[in-house]
């Protein structure tokens, strides 16, 4: 038995001649889906694997699958006979392109054999003659397949190597997925090796010492380990002792280290190649002069063995000492190892003579957090789930290290500036980190495709949330163009659901069917708040512009459920001004120690921005019915008089008189007139989140009892919301809350709402529905016409189904909770936005308006 | 809902001859518009007055897909003024209850039929007085010999300050034969009713003909009566239609006033603004020698037509933040019948300008044609990242309306915009200011020109601006 070594990530190239056993081979040692032959290929594109003129579409077609199975990272094995070069040059490419390893295995069987066994198979008609050219082929290829690009190639002489091999897949050394940490990443060190000591005690390590007193290893008492991102040479006072103490910490298992471009270009340098000494490599062969040959030899294997980013953490960690971009995440090429040491470079310098980096790291938008130095920042800042913790120590900045996965930065400063930068600090960032002339992104800018196309956002109550594109497609519109800026767009509130049909008669919505509904997903205390007949709102009131990357002053947004602000912007200002005085006196501000606050709110009266729907739609058909039903009463009435039968007909219309009197009735308990700030309300209903803190999960009494507390300081501005709490295994309970609701209803309010008094709370299957509206006879006038409630409208209006409604409403929840907690956790902007985009989107889809 | 039709004639009972319909018995008709009911309220000598009430149905409208216009899926759908305005479910219902009547045929008064009567029509809730519609009803029915009494019915008595509704009470007055009146009120309540003419069925030309035998003809404003009573045809295709152009490129929307606004006065003579606006850019793509280019905010794209006719444009991106535009401009440029060359030159992405867009990076030039004053002004730095900083093309083409000209449009009330979607319009030193702000951040240089006829004092009526990518910054 042969073990061969076989990398889990590659592309493996069977080379033999036809009758060399290649598929057999693969089938004893690949699975089902790994092997691609081109045999199979040519079948599926010509009806016949033996055709050859279908040759170049089969590898065509082959080449393709085996890239998108490569892009998924999974191992595939190309069955043909690739006695050519020129065939294997292209599959070379293929793992190239896609950073995997290539991997050759020759099958080399004797010629004689091959023969037989073809002539054994009745659809192969070539004759011996191909096979003794491949065979020629085959040999001349031996020697040159590692010249071609094979990472590994093995080679199977005789039928009994080929019996005997069998293959070990292996990791690749960048995969260290099963190492969960704690770590303490530690960015670009220079030869700080006094800036180093003072850190490593910080973090709380205990340095180990050799009889000359250097620094040798480094323990954490709790077995956190160190990772040093590169870099750890040149330019400052002691590249000796880091390497020393790095050096021993990683031997001893203490610490793991990325190479940086500064020790790739130190191992050609004592490798004898010739480099350029500038950058600060001539100091550190001046310090490494006066060490010892050995220490000289450890230092180029271990500056030599370093792999060049490591994936860390089941995949959640990344350290590379330039970053690196997600595609290249656990994968292994030449252009994987470049990046990794020099960034996303354009090949240009700029006016300093450094060379041009994109900032990959603006359209980072993989799972997985990167940490990196190499360019010296600042400040160490995240940006997308990405850092940097090159605080330029060797310039006199400080030396920076990130907790993981705590991720609480600990830095300490330089002690002197070591050595003068080409560029003044931070002057390569002005534009995002990025060289002047390069090409620059700014960091607030969202991309389109964070947004459009199928977009699957992953929520924390939910799990994945799938938005549709032709939704997505819908909402592009609605967002650009009349929603209220990305960067102040924290909330979008989700639907609400009505509840089932009630059985009673003469009756659309009732209460019992709302119970019911929550009762049935095992839950028991209820509130019932009052559904104010207004607009949703939604309100960010913040006394930190800047944190919404707005101008001083700016007081927040009121926007409506699809994003559209309320008022112009000094009536919104005033607007805000009356609140954050209520909000002051009402004690949040302290409270909460925040510098903003984000309310879910009823906005008062409903006319303010339905008027022109009002007059248009409701007062206009109110005036068409209540002055055209009355004609037509009086010209039947005159024909009663005389004796016409039409006295039903009559009382039909009477009746729908008075049906058109009571619609009326219904929408102008809603419109009153307004003028600027003067007669709006706020009825808040829900503090979404303050600075630091979702309050999602508390109880909607909770929340209430601060719109109390705001309204006891503006009583005229904001409006209580009346509750009643309701206890499900309490028959009375539950009639008394019933009792509330024909109340309420009958004093002309619009009905109520039935909530979970707990906030994000589970029902038997899943997120209960936060809400479910239970609405009044008058008022679902203006919903369904004046004559809904005849019998014969009503027994064909029974028939609603409020399933999909239902389960948008939880997915929008889910989106919208997401939304809050994203921005609450400091989240990057797209990240925030992907989830208001998706229940905007999500809003797009048709369904019943008047459920 | 509710017609009355007096006679005054001598015997004026004889109206029901002409009708034949009882003047004793109320008759109930099923039609598919709803339920109709004939009778007599006053029967005499005298007078003989006689009403229909047309029922409708609201559920049974709701549901029937015949009746659905184009705001299908809308609340409008479900609360609608169909069953109690005299509407052209109304003229469907005349037309079919008094067909004989309409006809003019009678066999056992032919004398009556073929002779003009004093008769007063009452009419209910006529939606009457929509867009554009103020004086309409005048001057539909006194060329026919009508003296019309219009009394508006207000929006809600309670609310004064909201004023009248679309509707008005009419009462018609008038020496007119039977056939005639009825056939009057068959065309115009349809034509009256405007955009909620429902189709009914497929011969609406035909019907309108024959209802217009000896009136139609020479009446004073007979196109209008004739587009709008067509305006509704039925065929999938104008339903289509219809519904896309309710949101068509904010270009046209703006152009509409053009006519009257573009050449108030001496100017006329010259091509329409929009057409020059196109000109204006495609000058400036060839200055910049321009091969590849976007227009971003395409619309239909009527500037990506005139780009593609001309091989200097290699790659021609158009670019709109509405899905439906996009479908559009693809029958515009006729795209399902390009071939696979001109698919690789012309191509349509939904985008929007405050996003980074990757599709729309490294060309040589982007368009903006009257789009920034569509967005709101926080939104402008947005669009300066998107286009200027991400995107990056070698040359930027802006073309916005000139707010100092607004002064020469004597219809537009100062201080308003030329269109009711235009967050802001500039004047010439406002965008002179930004476009200097962004071509400094950005790396560019920035060129002004003219678009439209010039007036010394005030400008053009569009201006443009031209930014060049500074080559070796």
């Amino acid at each position: 038995m042969t073990r061969l070594p076989l990398p889990n990530l590659s592309l493996v190239v069977l080379v033999g001649a036809s009758g060399s056993g290649k598929s057999t081979f693969a089938a004893t040692h690949f699975g089902q889906f790994e092997t691609l032959s081109s045999d199979f290929f040519r079948g599926l594109v010509s009806n016949d694997e033996n055709d050859q003129v279908a040759t170049s579409a089969a590898f065509e077609a082959l080449r393709f699958v085996a890239g998108k199975r490569l892009d998924a990272g999974l191992l595939t094995v190309i069955d043909a006979t690739n006695v050519q070069a020129d065939a294997r040059r292209s599959l070379v490419a293929l793992a190239r392109a896609h950073d995997v390893l290539p991997v050759a295995v020759v099958l080399d069987v004797p010629q004689s054999v091959c023969v037989e066994r073809n002539a054994a198979r009745a659809d192969r008609t070539f004759g011996a003659s191909v096979i003794k050219r491949q065979h020629d082929q085959l040999r001349r290829s031996l020697k040159q397949l590692g010249k071609e690009g094979f990472r590994r190639v093995h080679m199977l002489s005789g039928l009994d190597e080929i019996a005997a091999a069998e293959f070990v897949r292996e990791p690749l050394l960048n995969d260290r997925s099963d190492e969960s940490g704690p770590f303490d990443a530690i960015g670009d060190v220079h030869g700080c090796r006094s800036e180093l000591e003072a850190l490593l005690g910080k973090l709380g390590y205990e340095l180990m010492r050799d009889d000359e007193d250097r620094p040798i290893d480094a323990v954490h008492p709790q077995g956190r380990r160190a990772i040093f991102l590169g870099d750890l040479i040149d330019r400052g006072p002691d590249t000796p002792g880091v390497l020393r103490l790095a050096m021993g910490m990683v031997a001893a298992g203490h610490a793991l280290a990325v190479p940086g471009n500064h020790e790739a270009k130190l191992v050609r340098a004592l490798d004898g190649k010739k480099v350029q000494t500038s950058h600060g490599l001539a100091e550190t062969l001046a310090q490494l002069s006066s060490e010892t040959e050995e220490f000289r030899h450890e230092v180029l294997h271990f500056c030599r063995d370093l792999v060049s980013h490591l994936v860390l953490d089941e995949g959640r960690l990344v350290v590379a000492h330039a970053g690196l971009i997600e595609k290249y995440h656990g994968r292994a090429s030449s252009r994987v190892r470049a990046f990794s040491l020099f960034g996303d470079t354009t090949g240009e310098t700029d006016d300093y003579g450094l060379p041009v980096r994109l900032p990959w790291a603006e359209d980072y938008r993989g799972k997985a957090t990167v940490l990196y130095g190499h360019v010296p920042t600042l400040e160490a800042e995240w940006v997308n789930g990405t850092m940097c913790l090159d605080t330029g120590c060797v310039f006199g900045g400080k030396l920076s290290a990130l907790r993981y996965p705590e991720k609480e930065i600990v830095d300490v400063p330089a002690e002197s500036v070591w050595y003068e930068p080409v560029a003044p600090m931070g002057a390569r960032e002005s534009s995002g980190g990025v060289a002047a002339g390069a090409v620059t992104r700014d960091p607030g800018l969202l991309r389109i495709d964070d947004v459009l196309g199928k977009q699957i956002v992953e929520t924390r109550v939910f799990g994945k949330v799938g938005i549709r594109e032709d939704n997505a497609a819908g909402a592009l519109e609605v967002m650009s163009r009349f929603a209220t800026d990305p960067r102040r767009l924290v909330y979008l509130p989700p639907t609400m659901s009505p509840p089932h049909v009630s059985d009673r008669d003469g009756i659309l919505e009732h209460p019992a069917e709302a119970f019911a509904a929550y009762r049935r997903e095992g839950l028991d205390r209820l509130i019932c708040e009052e559904k104010h007949m207004g607009s949703r709102a939604v309100v960010l009131l913040t006394r930190d512009a800047t944190r919404f990357g707005a101008p001083e002053g700016w007081r927040g947004a009121v926007h409506t459920r699809t994003g559209r602000p309320f008022f112009d912007e000094s009536t919104t200002d005033d607007f805000l001004s009356r609140l954050d005085r209520a909000a002051e006196t009402a004690g949040l501000w302290s409270e909460f120690k925040t510098s903003w606050l984000l309310f879910d709110a009823e906005l008062l009266p409903w006319s303010l921005k339905a008027g022109p729907m009002i007059r248009e739609q409701y007062a206009s058909v109110a005036a068409a019915a209540t002055s055209a039903l009355p004609a037509a009463s009086r010209v039947l009435q005159a024909a009663v008089d005389r004796g016409v039968d039409v006295t039903d007909l009559l009382a039909r219309t009477q009746h729908r008189a008075s049906n058109a009197e009571a619609y009326r009735d219904s929408y102008r308990r809603y419109s009153q007139p307004v003028s600027g700030v003067d007669g709006v309300q706020l009825a808040p209903f829900q503090l979404l989140a303050s600075e630091g803190a979702s309050q999602l999960g508390q109880d909607h009494s909770w929340h209430l009892a601060i719109a109390d507390r705001l309204a006891a300081a503006d009583e005229e501005f904001i409006r209580r919301t009346r509750h009643i709490d309701v206890d499900l295994t309490s028959a009375e309970s539950e009639a008394a809350a019933t009792t509330w609701w024909e109340d309420l209803t009958n004093a002309g309010g619009e009905g109520m709402v039935v909530k979970p008094v707990a906030g994000l709370v589970r029902g038997t299957r899943s997120l209960a529905q936060p809400g479910i509206k239970v609405r009044g006879d008058e008022y679902l006038r203006i919903i369904y016409g004046p004559d809904y409630l005849d019998p014969t409208n009503l027994a064909r209006l029974r028939d609603r189904d409020v399933g999909h409604k239902r389960s948008m409403a939880l997915r929008e929840y889910a989106l919208g909770v997401e939304a809050v907690e994203r921005f609450v956790a400091d989240e990057q902007l797209w990240r925030v936005h992907q989830a208001v985009f998706g229940v905007l989107a999500m809003e797009s889809e048709p369904v019943d308006p008047r459920l | 809902m509710l017609v009355t039709v007096t006679s005054t004639a001598p015997a004026a009972s004889n109206l029901s001859h002409l009708l034949r319909k009882h003047p004793d018995r109320a008759q109930a008709f099923p039609l598919s518009v709803g339920t109709a009911h004939v009778f007599y309220p006053e029967v005499s000598d005298e007078r003989c007055t006689v009403a229909l009430i047309l029922e409708v149905d609201p559920i049974g409208l709701v549901r029937d897909k015949r009746f659905r216009g184009s705001d299908a899926a809308t609340l409008a759908r479900y609360v609608n003024d169909r069953p109690y305005a005299s509407s052209s479910m109304v003229a469907v219902a005349l037309g079919q209850v008094f067909r004989t009547a309409m006809n003019g045929t009678s066999e056992s008064f032919p004398e009556l039929a073929a002779s003009a009567l004093p008769l007063e029509i009452t009419v209910a809730a006529v939606p009457a007085r929509g867009r554009d519609t103020a004086g309409l009803v005048t001057r539909l029915f006194e060329p026919l010999g009508w003296s019309v009494t219009e009394t508006p019915i207000p929006l809600d008595p309670a609310f004064p300050e909201w004023g009248d509704s679309v509707y008005v009470d009419l009462v018609l007055r008038g020496e007119v034969r039977l056939s005639d009146a009825l056939r009057h009120l068959y065309v115009l309540l349809p034509v009256l009713d405007d955009a909620k003419h429902y189709w009914v069925s497929d011969d609406e030309i035909g019907k309108l003909l024959r209802a217009g035998v000896g009136w139609l003809p020479h009446h004073p404003e007979r196109e209008l009566i004739t587009r709008r009573y067509l305006a509704h045809q039925p065929s999938m295709v104008n339903e289509a239609t219809a519904r896309l152009s309710a949101d068509t490129r904010l270009n046209d929307l703006d152009d509409l006033p053009a006519p009257e606004l573009a050449e108030p006065s001496e100017q006329s003579g010259s091509a329409p603004l929009a057409q020059q606006r196109a000109e204006a850019v495609l000058t400036a793509l060839h200055d910049v020698g321009a091969h590849t280019v976007a227009d971003v905010g395409c619309g239909e794209g009527t500037l990506l037509k005139r780009l593609s006719a001309e091989a200097a444009f290699t790659t021609i991106i158009g670019c709109d933040v509405s899905a439906s535009v996009l479908v559009k401009a693809a029958r515009t440029l006729n795209l399902r019948e390009a071939s696979d060359r001109q698919h690789e030159r012309v191509h349509l992405a939904q985008s929007s300008v405050t996003y980074q867009d990757d599709r729309i990076a490294g060309l040589d030039a982007i368009v903006l044609m009257e789009v920034i004053e569509h967005l709101d002004l926080e939104r402008l730095p947005a669009l300066e990242s998107a286009v200027f900083g991400a995107a990056a093309p070698g040359a930027v083409i802006v073309t916005t309306p000139n707010a100092d000209f607004n002064a020469r449009y004597e219809s537009l009330p100062a201080g308003s915009f030329r269109h009711r979607d235009h967050r802001f319009e500039w004047s010439r030193a406002e965008f002179a200011a930004w476009a200097a702000e962004v071509a400094a951040r950005r790396g560019y240089s920035v060129e002004y020109r003219t678009v439209g006829d010039v007036d010394v004092e005030l400008g053009s009526p569009t201006q443009l601006a031209l930014f060049r990518k500074a080559t070796n910054l």
